[in-house]
């Protein structure tokens, strides 16, 4: 499956302090392909995503993206191919700017020439209308930012799209609306996704295999067709699966 | 969900999709103008301090006489329909030194504030965002700047660099700047671990322009409610060092020096030292209002 | 399940036409707009998007509105006696003592100069004449029953020693001590993993069965409502859009008596057992809000 590997995890370690979060963490993701990391809070999972997107400088190990092994300190060339969506869509825009600042500044710093095309080509790749153009973020309701986040990423055209949470925080419509979006801008860009969540129906939703992390290592790496038929070998994989399908009553 | 009729100039400002950035940006100050308007101790200190302004522009149609003119057959005069603030020993008029007293305390003050508000903020910004070693060297220079009181220190700088109106500016600036630089530093350690500040280095933007760009305009609001809440003692120390001798010179109407000439008559002759002396209160309270007045609505986020 | 409340016992609380209303400087924010439900001894789900009002509800029963805000209600009724009459004193010693609300994050709930043992403590003596030996015993009895397994050492930790989801332990410990006839619930384990959460609703779901208690459990997870609660009531817009048997929410063939919001709602939500390549929206009807 992985003849031309995206990207490539080797023996992952990251501490911060006395805490080892990353233990030894290997995988690979082919290009095109949507790969999930599944943990619960402390399983280092978030962490991962921001070693390869280069926010994290302190981790030991190999990481290739794109066929070329990465420093720890990042060029831009690197910012145009890998870009990444947080979590929290009212902390990662910058409240004093409006959408179009927002979209234009990427364009900017890479000296980019047709800006006003792109930011319009972009506002309507994610289904935001040309009338929010000059809005800030807190005249925005959080699908509507989450938009603009997807829409700043894809500005710089990238290949491989970090996706940390992306829908945790919105309502479950607008999660739907957005893993839709996000759907259909992997398939007609041939975009690389990993997306982090601790939702499985979500990851089984959008991958096609997915890794279980729990204290910083990989317990189980599986396809979305193991997951869906509720057969994954380790415990902790099988334990999350049924916390996963609600609340029983031991009685019932 | 929210139920409102307006019309014209209010509902382009108040739109929800404005057309351009100038609407977007103008719609944001009146929305705050709005909340500004809701707090009427604010409106009173822009009133005392807009009230200030125009006193400063137009003294010379505002004072009744040459506020340097001697009349020494007028000495010491109490307040009357002529010389609504009496006069003093050299029988010049205080109301006209008051008025004229307003332009000599503006000029100090937007001196200091356009020299230290920057400063502060580079040093405090770059402080916080680069850290290491950066952040230890500023931030021990700032510590040495903030062991001294006030005063004190502006004291050694002007007996230094000797008195005058320039020095006591130059005196204070250098006095003034480290609080503002501790406060940036605060701000800009919170902001540079937001997502926005990450999504901006995942864009590959220059430490510089992250700096500049992205973290000072959000330490700026609470610079200039703090700067503004500090004009108020930057008054009252260039007042001191007037009092003292050491800022502006006579005979310019500086209200500290004009006290401080009033002082041998203070039980006697009460109006040569109360006028400016009010004046001196009613514009330090005038800033301070309007800086709480700014902190309830930029500080807001 | 248990047994409906008969017919003839007294509800706990009665609420009719109950409204929200912010005066803002741009208009009147309507939060909630005319809801009406009672509450037996039974477990309540209040589930809706962000927006839809359900926070609020649980805030207006206990009279926690901040400022701006204000009730109306043409019903607030809590055993016989009248809320919406009550003058604000008796109102606060309601509060606690009968009428409790955990939150979604303990961190924010609890003092942190305090050790969260002190915290229970106090909790329970501001409602009952106890010595400080009693009120402890009475925390540690507390701790034991929302399963912290040594009891007497988590009472001298603070509340930044603690993680998530014993931080929530400690606060259902601390609104039950004085066991109230009400428990409000608001997104009690949303910000917990998983695993915990389920352990977390364990124990409430013990405590309000042992004893007797009415829950008002707030929640934007479909499932977790469904799974947990007896009865569901759906929000949207500040208003209910309907009132269901939580089992039926799960109930496929009884789609056809389902509001059209519900489900949307449900058919949004991804499935592991019925992968498809796009998810239903939500189409939201204005004529919901008429």
């Amino acid at each position: 499956m992985n003849t031309n590997p995206a990207i490539i995890v080797e023996k992952l370690n990251v501490s911060f302090g006395d805490s080892h979060v990353v233990k030894d963490l290997s995988f690979s993701v082919a290009s095109g392909e949507s790969y999930g990391i599944v943990g619960e809070s402390g399983s280092g999972k978030s962490t991962v995503l921001r070693v390869l997107a280069g926010l994290n400088r302190e981790w030991g190990g190999d990481v290739t993206i794109l066929g070329s092994k990465q420093p720890k300190v990042r060029d831009k060339a690197f910012y145009r191919a890998v870009q990444m969506v947080f979590q929290d869509p009212y902390g990662s825009l910058h409240p004093k700017k409006t959408v179009d600042d927002t979209l234009a500044e990427p364009l900017a710093i890479h000296g980019i020439e047709d800006a006003e095309a792109r930011i319009e080509r972009a506002m309507k790749d994610v289904g935001l209308p040309n009338s929010f153009r000059f809005r800030f973020p807190h005249q925005l309701s959080g699908g509507q930012r989450q938009r603009v986040a997807i829409a700043r990423a894809l500005v710089l055209e990238p290949r491989i799209l970090l996706l940390d949470e992306p829908t945790s925080a919105l309502d479950v419509s607008i999660q739907a609306e957005v893993l839709n979006l996000l759907q259909a801008l992997r398939k007609e860009r041939n975009l690389t996704y990993i997306l982090v969540s601790h939702d499985l129906a979500v990851v089984a939703h959008m991958c096609e295999r997915l890794l279980v992390m729990q204290f910083g290592r990989g317990v189980e790496e599986m396809t979305a067709e193991t997951l869906a038929a509720r057969s994954p070998q380790t415990a902790y994989a099988q334990q999350l699966l049924v916390a996963s399908e609600g609340f029983r009553r031991q009685t019932a | 969900m929210t139920e409102q009729t307006s019309s014209g100039w209010t509902a382009w400002l108040i739109t929800d999709s404005p057309v351009s950035r100038r609407q977007a940006r103008l719609g944001q100050y009146y929305r705050q103008w709005l909340a500004f308007r809701r707090n009427p101790a604010a409106v009173i200190g822009l009133t005392i301090v807009v009230l200030l302004l125009l006193a400063a522009a137009f003294a010379p149609l505002l004072a009744p006489y040459d506020p340097l003119a001697q009349a020494l057959d007028k000495r010491l005069l109490p307040p009357s329909a002529i010389n609504w603030f009496g006069t003093d020993s050299l029988g010049r008029d205080i109301f006209s030194r008051v008025v004229y007293g307003s332009r000599v305390t503006l000029v100090i003050v937007l001196l200091v504030v356009i020299t230290v508000g920057p400063i502060g903020l580079l040093i405090g910004a770059a402080a916080g965002y680069l850290g290491g070693w950066v952040d230890r060297v500023l931030m021990r220079i700032t510590d040495v700047f903030l062991a001294f009181p006030r005063l004190v220190l502006a004291l050694a700088f002007v007996a230094a660099l000797g008195p005058g109106l320039e020095n006591a500016v130059i005196a204070i600036a250098f006095t003034a700047w480290p609080p503002y630089a501790r406060v940036a530093r605060a701000e800009t350690l919170i902001i540079r671990n937001q997502d926005y500040i990450s999504a901006v280095r995942l864009q590959g933007a220059s430490q510089w322009r992250i700096v500049l760009r992205h973290v000072v305009p959000m330490c700026l609001p609470s610079l200039i409610v703090r700067s503004t809440l500090d004009m108020a003692g930057i008054i009252l120390t260039a007042a001191g060092l007037g009092f003292l001798g050491l800022g502006a010179q006579p005979p310019i109407p500086e209200w500290g020096a004009m006290i401080s000439a009033g002082r041998e008559q203070i039980f006697d002759q009460w109006w040569v030292a109360t006028f400016p002396g009010l004046a001196i209160c009613v514009v330090a309270l005038g800033f301070n209002l309007l800086g709480d007045g700014l902190r309830d609505v930029m500080d807001a986020r | 399940m248990r047994a409906p409340d008969s017919p003839t016992e007294q509800p706990l609380l009665e609420l009719d036409n109950l409204r929200v209303n912010f005066h803002t400087a741009t208009g009147i924010v309507r939060a909630v707009r005319g809801l009406s439900f009672t509450l037996g001894r039974e477990r309540l789900g209040i589930v809706g998007e962000s927006g839809s009002g359900k926070s609020m509800t649980g805030r207006a029963i206990l009279d926690l509105i901040p400022h701006p805000g204000e009730v109306q209600a043409d019903k607030l009724v809590y055993r016989g006696q009248n809320l919406l009459t009550m003058d604000k004193g008796s109102r606060r010693k309601l509060r606690g003592r009968h009428i409790s609300m955990v939150m979604q994050d303990p961190k924010f709930s609890l003092n942190p100069v305090k050790t969260v043992g002190e915290q229970i403590a106090e909790a329970y003596r501001v409602h009952h004449k106890a010595s400080s030996r009693e009120a402890k015993e009475r925390s540690l009895t507390m701790l034991e029953a929302v399963q912290i397994r040594e009891p007497a050492r988590v009472y001298d930790l603070y509340p930044h020693e603690v993680s998530g989801g014993m931080g929530q332990r400690v606060m259902i410990a601390m609104m039950l001590i004085a066991e109230p006839d009400i428990l409000i619930a608001d997104e009690p384990t949303s910000a917990l993993d998983v695993t915990v959460q389920l352990q977390v609703l364990k124990i409430l779901d013990d405590l309000v069965t042992s004893r007797g208690m009415g829950l008002i459990f707030i929640s934007h997870d479909l499932h977790l409502v469904q799974s947990f609660c007896d009865r569901v009531i759906v929000m949207y817009g500040g208003k209910a859009m309907e009132t269901l048997p939580a089992a039926e929410l799960a109930d496929e063939s009884a789609r056809a008596h389902r509001h059209p919001y519900t489900l949307g709602l449900l058919d949004c939500l991804p499935d592991l057992d019925h992968r498809k390549d796009k998810l239903a929206t939500l189409k939201r009807d204005p004529a919901w809000l008429a």
